[in-house]
């Protein structure tokens, strides 16, 4: 039993009884002690002082794993869409070091048996971490070929039980202007929030990602928790959640309350439906070190129509965008 | 003074060049957005710096020298407008771009124009469909017309009032470029604003000049009057 529920299992099954004592008083020593215990299952190699830093990961086999070749990491890492930290591709790398990413706890509410806490250590050390080379397609038509290293979010729903009214799962993103200073300044109203239908949830596809390349999330990437659904447009995949909730209706989503003619619920990779500013019929795959740009036509679901296209059986997807 | 304003209009591309050939630019994550961004901005912003030269002229007697390079500073404005669209063209497009290299290098000098052929209808349906390219189009076909008129013999040609007229398009190219690029960029994306504002200032410094100047002739006819 590694999931922490409510005050269940004690903190202290989770990282050393003083590490934690520690933690309340003093965020920055306990960082640094947890780095020098090694706590934490799936943690370790934390330096001290560097509360930021990535940590490796130890991951098992996966069956999921595109051929093509993977984008050099300081490409995934250095750019990125996180408006909470700058609305231009460069900046959340710059900004993001002010998220701190410990402790964090993650919120499962709604419509479930019994709604909880999790803390975040415990929830990486709920299932084996696989790492995923999964295709990634943003809706501004580039795309990346990136190693994840999650466990499936169905694991975490059946976890969490969800009672038969709940249809939808929303994903809120972190929205905390001491650690986001640049929150809001976009225009965009915090908190980030995206769902998926139940189904789409449980899809074996959609990953609950802590990590990428091996290591923990860097901070731009959505540390330390994000959900990865590779066959939609990269906004659906929500970065730094602190809630997951579960409900009846199709939640409000930030990119589609934004500008709903560009940005649906669904957002399901599209190369037929064209976003109404630019073409989806191809995208530059950003996946060397060459200034010429590989562009290359954009598959159905991104590529992944045999998981998922049964899931959409039935729907008209030029309306359902 | 000259060699200056060539010098700094041809900063940028030269540190382009660099980024090129030091392989800075392909660390970019995504080298053809930086490109594009790089040749876009420094359209607009050399555009800008050129519509500043008559009002900062204005301002006194002594600036009146700044004219001479009205025109250069404009041709320079085409020739980034000019990159930007060949960057859309060739690496935005899906034009491969080492295939008409390796083309060439094997003598069959047609492959550069078949590859342009191949991506014509993709350029086509983008001219047609979407009104950030043509508001931008618009743009680039005003300075190129601005361009070609540029040289003293077609002015005299032209005679002076009509190439005026023509040349006064320089403010509808600048706009349609801002608006251009208010286009592209997604919600809650401001970076335009910046531009906007200097445009709008520029723009209005002519009103202001110009109501100035009319009020003052009009004080100048009524003395005259009451003489």
């Amino acid at each position: 039993m590694l999931i922490r529920r409510g005050g269940g299992i004690a903190s202290s099954e989770i990282t050393p009884k003083g590490t934690y004592e520690a933690y309340s008083t003093d965020r920055r020593r306990f960082l640094a002690r947890m780095g020098l215990a090694g706590a934490g299952v799936a943690v370790g190699g934390m330096f001290p002082g560097m509360m930021q830093a990535e940590t490796k990961l130890t991951t098992v086999a996966t069956a999921y794993k595109v051929d093509d070749a993977t984008t050099p990491e300081a490409k995934a890492k250095s750019y990125n869409n996180f408006y909470e930290f700058g609305t231009n591709k460069d900046e959340p790398a710059k900004n993001a070091h002010t998220l701190r990413t410990r402790p964090w706890k993650v919120s499962v509410e709604g419509l479930v048996a019994k709604p909880q806490t999790i803390d975040i250590d415990a929830l990486m050390a709920f299932k084996p971490i696989e790492e995923r080379v999964y295709r990634f397609r943003c809706v501004e038509a580039w795309s990346m070929v990136i190693p994840w290293d999650g466990y499936p979010l169905a694991e975490l729903i059946k976890f969490a039980n969800p009672l038969p009214a709940a249809k939808y799962v929303q994903f809120i993103s972190v929205a905390d202007r001491s650690m986001e200073p640049m929150i809001g300044d976009s225009g965009i109203n915090p908190p980030y929030s995206e769902g998926l239908r139940m189904d789409e949830a449980m899809n074996p596809l959609t990953l609950l990602t802590f990590g990428s390349y091996g290591e923990t999330l860097a901070n731009q990437q959505g540390a330390p928790v994000r959900v990865i659904v590779p066959w939609k447009y990269g906004f659906k995949s929500a970065k730094s959640i602190v809630k997951i909730r579960f409900v009846a209706k199709q939640p409000e989503t930030t990119w589609n309350e934004l500008n709903s003619s560009e940005y649906g619920f669904y957002s399901n990779v599209n190369p037929t439906v064209d976003h109404p500013r630019w073409s989806q019929a191809h995208e530059r795959l950003l996946n060397s070190n060459s200034i010429f740009p590989k562009t290359v036509p954009t598959l159905p679901f991104n590529g992944y129509a045999n998981e998922v296209a049964g899931l959409y059986a039935g729907m008209d997807l030029r309306k359902n965008y | 003074m000259k060699v200056l304003v060539h010098l700094g209009c041809l900063g940028p591309f030269f540190w382009l060049l660099w980024m090129y050939r030091s392989g800075a630019l392909a660390l970019q994550a995504d080298p053809v957005n930086y490109i594009t961004h790089f040749t876009g901005n420094w359209a607009l912003w050399i555009l800008l710096g050129d519509l500043a030269i008559t009002p900062v002229r204005r301002l006194t007697v002594k600036l009146a020298w700044l004219i001479r390079f009205r025109r250069m500073v404009g041709l320079y404005a085409f020739f980034y407008a000019t990159l930007h669209l060949l960057t859309y063209v060739l690496l935005f497009s899906g034009y491969d771009v080492p295939g008409a290299i390796a083309g060439l290098q094997a003598h069959h000098f047609a492959e550069p124009w078949r590859q342009l052929v191949l991506v014509w209808p993709t350029m086509l349906g983008d001219a047609e469909k979407r009104p950030f390219i043509q508001v931008g189009l618009l743009a680039w076909l005003i300075l190129l017309a601005l361009a070609v008129t540029s040289p003293q013999r077609v002015l005299r040609a032209m005679g002076g009032k009509n190439w005026q007229r023509l040349h006064r398009l320089i403010y509808l190219a600048g706009a349609a470029g801002v608006v251009h690029y208010w286009w592209i960029v997604k919600t809650g994306v401001r970076s335009p604003m910046r531009d906007t504002v200097v445009l709008a200032v520029l723009l209005l410094a002519r009103v202001v000049y110009w109501l100035v100047k009319r009020v003052k002739g009009q004080g100048k006819a009524a003395a005259v009057a009451a003489s």
